[in-house]
């Protein structure tokens, strides 16, 4: 038997196929999705940061016109009891290893005791439109006992402290220690150490869809369908059947197509899970569609970490080991436990060799918006703090900044590489493939070099203008498991039908899982059908986070069609009366090897493999013709790239202009380089809005500043340069396809590249920028201060 | 103010050519007009603060925001949404160069990008790349760090030009 795999599809950079229904407004977002007799919700959300409920009075609202249903959270609670503080779910093997204490406060639909945050749910209201549920959410009164605010996350874990989740006694609700090598012995030994503090402040994804939720229920068969703007149909389906009672099986999640997720959407949001009740207590089905400020004020947030390093080196800029205590800010709740504050210890090394380190990390709980996953998710705060670091050694030793890199740089030869820790999944880091000093020389040929762009600089200073050449260097644990889902069926037709857990936002995986599925089975892409983000497709998934659908999905569809090619080549034998051993997949169907012309269809394999009387199977194979597979990857696979930007820094009005930026990347095998390139153009894209523009500010009482988009910059056309790709493939051994992941890596390199682009211009005045975002009056003042010294 | 009844008033428009009448509240907003009275559900709220352009449509042939208007302020005005740009099943040059160079990832603002570059285009036919990333700040994108729209919108141009 023989199934060898073409790659006629795979590495071309097709055009989508989801483009057509989105360029012409035939798109389906979940605010345009309508069912007959829909009401419409809207929330009433807290306007204080820190206090106890006393009271809800709905009486004014359930008067208004058009308004049929309003529930509080106190009412909710007596209807309702709060699920209980869980553990979190972490795997053994990472538990056995790590010394850690997390607490995990499960956030109720509503809020019913205390409200922890401006913007937390304490009240829904519904009605016959999203007017009428918004004038009337407005008449809901609420009565407040204010507590002091906790703002400030260093603050938070002190003794005197105002806390959040009483029942602790504390705001520390993570903590975790990760160890390697002996660091205090390093330290004693070590000719230089450097001591910093680096903040890298709250961003969040901002999708250009808000969040959004239709459900229905069908009181005849006791079943609830969920339709939601979520990158996670399987885990809405799961807890939607925990909290309303009902078989995972009566219950039907789907995303429609979603505008955009970056992680936000996820996880599962109170919303999510009170839509459905709510649906199923008025007997109508019901629709909430976040609006920005809500958005802004409710959906997760991210970043938000202090850490105070410290690192010994010597006198040729290698680092001998580093000390890193650093504060979370999670925010009121932390819905993905340690999956930041994890990610961020183990990616502090990057590419480079560290022998001895120690990390102590603490997760505080603030009354500000939940901190969760978004792209990058940990990793920049780890690069920041790392490629910062490489810079100040580098000006410590006037050596330059890439040379110190290189000196401290894993090297090709010595790769796959074991890094001494494990990763989240509880599995030894070992770095499978790349090249990263090679990463390095691409992005730094494609700026110009730095010997050069330093000639340039002195010209530049000579005229009063301020050049820098910034560095920003990182690997990427992707393709995390538990697993994820794949089906693979031939539909009578003849066409290759395949779903899987994988649930898109717009990456256009229909494109490239057609491309994947073709070459598996060597069929035209067309011929393939995909079916995504829809959980009466396939009752067990994941979900599409942490840059791992392409790995994950593509290698569960390439091990389910393997099984099922079995199948096919033993009935296509059969139909064309050979033994299996003599026929190949090709041109569609199977044919006989050698013999061109020899071909049976897929559509008459199908014929043949179905069930019931004179069906074409031979003796003892079961009917049917679908297989499906659930891949466990082994552990991550590991994505690096260096990002080398050179800027002009005007420091009379403080503003930051992208000359030149450049990005040298290694995903392993590219199934589609016209998308990939998208993937890290957008995500650093983002990165660039985050170091310079975003920022969400909470003044002392907790209320957020930038709670519209006129506050809360996001970068536009203009603010963005061309960002200049330079690829390199080294594929993985740790899945079929050699494939890495992609989707987040753009947005981990891009604040510390302006950081370090930004403090190399101001060089001359001795400043350093050691936190995010850069903004013009730091410069200004940066520059005033070192010239004053001067 | 909501224990008032709001009268409603009527609105009528031309929308992609077809003339439309409807009755609404005079506070509707006309992204909502256009998205629940008349199914053109094309066109998206992202903000509805005027700031991300996601609803931009063409007013009297000008790009406008339809989240900071009202419906009755579109009486009597012709009106041009995504729905309008493809012709006989074939995609305007834009939609094709959108496609053609991966210029829209999640696709939700793409309607509202769309119908700006093409309000741009018939101001500015020939333009620079500078030239379009400013006038396209109007709208913004999270998804493709915009380099592939500046292609796109650079490619239709002349192309745009030809069949006008």
């Amino acid at each position: 038997m023989t199934i060898a795999t073409e790659t006629r599809y795979v590495g071309r950079p097709m055009a989508r196929r989801e483009d057509k229904r989105l360029l012409t407004g035939r798109g389906q977002y979940i605010a345009d999705f309508t069912l007959p007799r829909l009401l419409h919700a809207a929330f009433v959300r807290s306007p204080v940061a820190h206090a106890r409920i006393r009271s809800v009075d709905l009486a004014r609202a359930l008067e208004a016109p058009g308004v049929v249903y309003a529930l509080s959270g106190p009412g909710l609670a007596k209807i309702v009891p709060p699920v209980s503080d869980s553990q979190l779910s972490l795997p053994a093997k990472w538990k056995s290893q790590i010394q850690h204490k997390f607490l995990n406060p499960q956030q109720p639909m509503l809020a019913h005791d205390k409200v922890r945050h401006v913007g937390e749910a304490i009240a829904i209201v519904v009605a016959e439109s999203r007017y009428a549920a918004e004038d009337a959410a407005e008449l809901v009164t609420v009565d407040f006992d204010p507590l002091p605010a906790v703002v400030d996350a260093e603050a938070a874990l002190k003794p005197d402290s105002a806390v959040l989740h009483e029942q602790y006694k504390t705001n520390t609700i993570g903590e975790f220690v990760l160890r390697k090598g002996d660091a205090d012995a390093a330290f004693a030994r070590a000719r230089h150490k450097l001591r910093r503090r680096f903040h890298h402040h709250r961003y969040a994804a901002i999708p250009m869809e808000t969040r959004g939720v239709v459900a229905t229920y069908d009181d005849r068969t006791d079943s609830m369908t969920i339709w939601s703007s979520t990158q996670v149909v399987h885990w809405v389906k799961r807890e939607a059947a925990t909290m309303l009672g009902i078989p995972e099986a009566r219950i039907r999640s789907v995303a429609l197509d979603v505008g955009g997720g970056f992680g936000v959407k996820g996880h599962v949001y109170p919303e999510d899970l009170l839509i459905p009740f709510v649906a199923r207590a008025v007997g109508q089905p019901v629709k909430w569609i976040e609006d920005r400020h809500e958005h802004l004020i409710s959906a997760c947030h991210s970043r938000d970490q202090i850490h105070d390093i410290e690192v010994a080196f010597d006198d040729d800029g290698r680092i001998l080991a580093y000390r890193d205590d650093y504060i979370v800010d999670c925010g009121a709740w932390n819905p993905i436990g340690s999956g930041i504050a994890y990610n961020t210890a183990v990616h502090l090394p990057g590419p480079y060799k560290f022998d001895h380190f120690a990390v102590h990390a603490r997760i505080a709980a603030t009354n500000k918006v939940a901190n969760a996953p978004y792209r990058g998710a940990g990793r920049p705060e780890a690069a920041l703090v790392t490629e910062r670091v490489m810079d100040l050694i580098a000006r410590e030793l006037r050596l330059e900044p890439d040379e110190v890199r290189r000196r401290n740089m894993i090297r090709a030869d010595e790769m796959p590489y074991a890094m001494g820790v494990p990763y989240r999944d509880g599995q030894p880091i070992v770095y499978d493939s790349g090249d990263f000093p090679s990463l390095l020389k691409k992005a730094l040929d494609a700026v110009g070099g730095v010997e050069a762009f330093r000639k340039r600089q002195r010209e530049a200073r000579a005229q009063g203008r301020h050049l820098g050449v910034g560095l920003g260097c990182y690997t990427e644990g992707t393709g995390v498991g538990p697993f994820e889902s794949a089906t693979v069926r031939v539909d009578p037709s003849g066409k290759i039908y395949v779903t899987s857990g994988a649930c898109p936002q717009g990456q256009g995986m229909e494109t490239i899982f057609a491309q994947i599925v073709a070459d598996l089975w060597s069929v035209d892409p067309s011929d393939v059908v995909v079916q995504l983000a829809d959980t009466s497709a396939i009752a067990i998934g994941f979900g599409t986070m942490a840059s791992r659908s392409t790995v994950t999905g593509s290698a569960a569809m390439h091990d389910a069609s393997r099984r099922l090619q079995k199948k096919v080549l033993s009935i296509g034998a059969n139909l064309l009366e050979c033994a299996a051993g003599d026929v190949e997949l090709r041109k569609g169907g199977v044919g006989i090897v050698g013999v061109p012309g020899a071909e049976v269809s897929l559509a008459k394999i199908a014929h043949a493999a179905r069930p019931g009387w004179d069906n074409g199977r031979p003796q003892g194979v079961e009917a049917g013709l679908e297989e499906t597979y659930y891949w466990e990857p082994p552990t991550v696979t590991w994505s690096s790239a260096v990002h080398a930007a050179i800027v002009e820094v005007d420091i009379g009005t403080g503003k930051v202009t992208v000359d030149k930026y450049a990005i040298a990347h290694d995903c392993g095998t590219v199934v589609n380089p016209l998308l990939l390139d998208g993937q890290i153009v957008g995500g650093a894209a983002q990165g660039l809005g985050g170091a310079l523009l975003e920022e969400f500010n909470y003044d002392a009482q907790g209320q957020l500043l930038t709670g519209s988009l006129m506050d809360y910059l996001l970068p536009t056309a203009s603010d963005i340069p061309e960002f200049q790709l330079i690829h390199q493939s080294s594929p993985t051994p740790l899945n079929p396809l050699g494939v890495k992941g992609v989707g987040e890596g753009g947005a981990i390199s891009p604040p510390v590249v302006i950081a370090n682009a930004v403090s190399d211009a101001l060089s001359p005045f001795g400043a350093e920028f050691n936190s995010t975002p850069i903004k013009p009056e730091q410069i200004v003042r940066a520059a005033r201060a070192g010239a004053a010294r001067r | 103010m909501t224990d008032v009844t709001m009268d409603q008033v009527d609105v009528r428009l031309t929308v992609n050519g077809k003339p439309y009448a409807g009755r609404c509240e005079p506070r509707k907003l006309l992204v909502d007009f256009l998205r629940e009275d008349l199914g053109l559900t094309g066109t998206h709220a992202g903000c509805e603060h005027g700031i991300c352009g996601a609803c931009t449509i063409l007013f009297n042939g000008e790009a406008a925001r339809s989240c900071i208007m009202f419906a009755v302020q579109a009486n009597g005005a012709q009106i041009t949404t995504i729905e309008g740009l493809a012709k006989g099943g074939e995609l305007h040059p834009l939609q094709q160069a959108f496609h053609e160079h991966h210029a829209l990832q999640c696709g939700f603002c793409t309607p509202g990008m769309l119908m700006a570059a093409i309000d741009f285009l018939n101001v500015n036919p020939a333009p620079t790349e500078h030239e379009v990333r400013e006038a396209m700040s109007a709208v913004l994108c999270r998804c493709t760090g915009y380099q592939n729209i500046v292609k796109a919108i650079l490619a239709a141009a002349p192309k745009m030009k030809a069949s006008s």
